[in-house]
C-alpha cells in the first residue's frame, strides 16, 4: 500500500457490556453465533484462516490476523473497494466486559472515485460489479 | 446495511444500467439518443433503466427543446463513499445485535 495515496480512516465502536469476556468471546468466535448478530461465515478462531461474511447486500472477504483468547481478535474485512482490518478488544471490567470494536480502513483512490475523476472511476467500478456478481 | 445502499446496489446491480451510469460519469451530459446509440439495446429500454436509476437518485434529467438530457448525480453515491460514517453506523446496529444475543444466551 503507498501511504501517500492511500487514505487511513479509522471508526471504533465501544460499549461496557453487562456479560464476562469469556461469553462475547463465544458469540465473536463460534459461527452460528457470530451469524446471530452480525453476518453468515465461515469464521475460525485461527490465524491466517481465510473466511467471508455474507449478506443479501454482498460479502466481505475476511483473513484472521490475531486470536487471543477472550481478550482480542483482530482480522482483515475486505469489501466494496477498501481494504481495513477489524480489532476487537476485551477488557474485564467489575459489572462485566469494555468492549472495543476499532475499524481501520485503507481507501485508494475512493476520494477521487467520489468526484469522478477519470482514474478513479474504473477502479471503483470493477470493485462494485465484484460484489454486486457476488450479489446476484 | 441501511436501506440507501440496498437501493444502491439493487439499481446498479443491471449491468446495462450500470453502463449507462459509468458512462454519464465518464462523459458527462448525454441525450437519449447518444446514450441508447451506444446502449446495445433499444431507446425504450434505455429509457426504462434511466427511470430507474432517476427514481435511485442516481441521474438528473433536463429538458431541452424535443431532446431530454441527462447527467450523472454522483453525490447519491455519497452513502457508497462516506465510509466512515457508515462503518459507525453499521457497527452500532451490530453492538446492539450482538447485546441481544448474549442476553438470550443466559436464557
Amino acid at each position: 500500500m503507498n501511504e501517500t495515496s492511500a487514505e487511513t480512516r479509522s471508526v471504533v465502536v465501544e460499549r461496557e457490556i453487562p456479560h464476562p469476556p469469556e461469553k462475547i468471546w463465544r458469540a465473536l468466535t463460534q459461527p452460528h453465533l457470530i451469524e446471530e448478530w452480525l453476518m453468515k461465515n465461515d469464521f475460525k478462531p485461527v490465524v491466517d484462516h481465510h473466511f467471508s461474511f455474507r449478506a443479501d447486500w454482498g460479502a466481505v472477504e475476511c483473513q484472521v490476523l490475531e486470536v487471543e483468547p477472550h481478550k482480542t481478535l483482530s482480522y482483515t474485512w475486505d469489501g466494496l473497494g477498501l481494504q481495513s482490518v477489524v480489532t476487537w478488544t476485551l477488557i474485564p471490567t467489575s459489572t462485566g466486559t469494555q468492549l472495543r470494536m476499532e475499524q481501520t480502513g485503507f481507501l485508494p483512490d475512493q476520494k477521487q472515485a467520489y468526484f469522478g475523476a477519470k482514474a478513479g472511476w474504473p477502479r471503483f467500478f470493477t470493485a462494485l460489479e465484484k460484489l454486486l456478481e457476488r450479489h446476484e | 446495511m441501511p436501506r440507501s445502499h440496498e437501493i444502491l446496489f439493487r439499481t446498479l446491480a443491471d449491468p446495462t444500467r450500470r453502463a449507462l451510469f459509468e458512462r454519464l460519469c465518464r462523459d458527462g451530459d448525454q441525450t437519449v439518443g447518444a446514450l441508447t446509440a451506444q446502449a446495445g439495446v433499444s431507446q425504450p429500454a434505455v429509457s426504462k433503466h434511466l427511470a430507474v436509476l432517476k427514481q435511485a437518485g442516481l441521474v438528473r434529467d433536463r429538458h431541452e427543446g424535443r431532446q431530454t438530457h441527462y447527467s450523472a448525480e454522483l453525490d447519491a453515491l455519497a452513502p457508497l463513499t462516506d465510509w466512515t460514517n457508515q462503518m459507525t453506523g453499521f457497527w452500532q446496529s451490530r453492538f446492539d445485535a450482538l447485546e441481544d444475543l448474549l442476553t438470550r444466551m443466559d436464557q
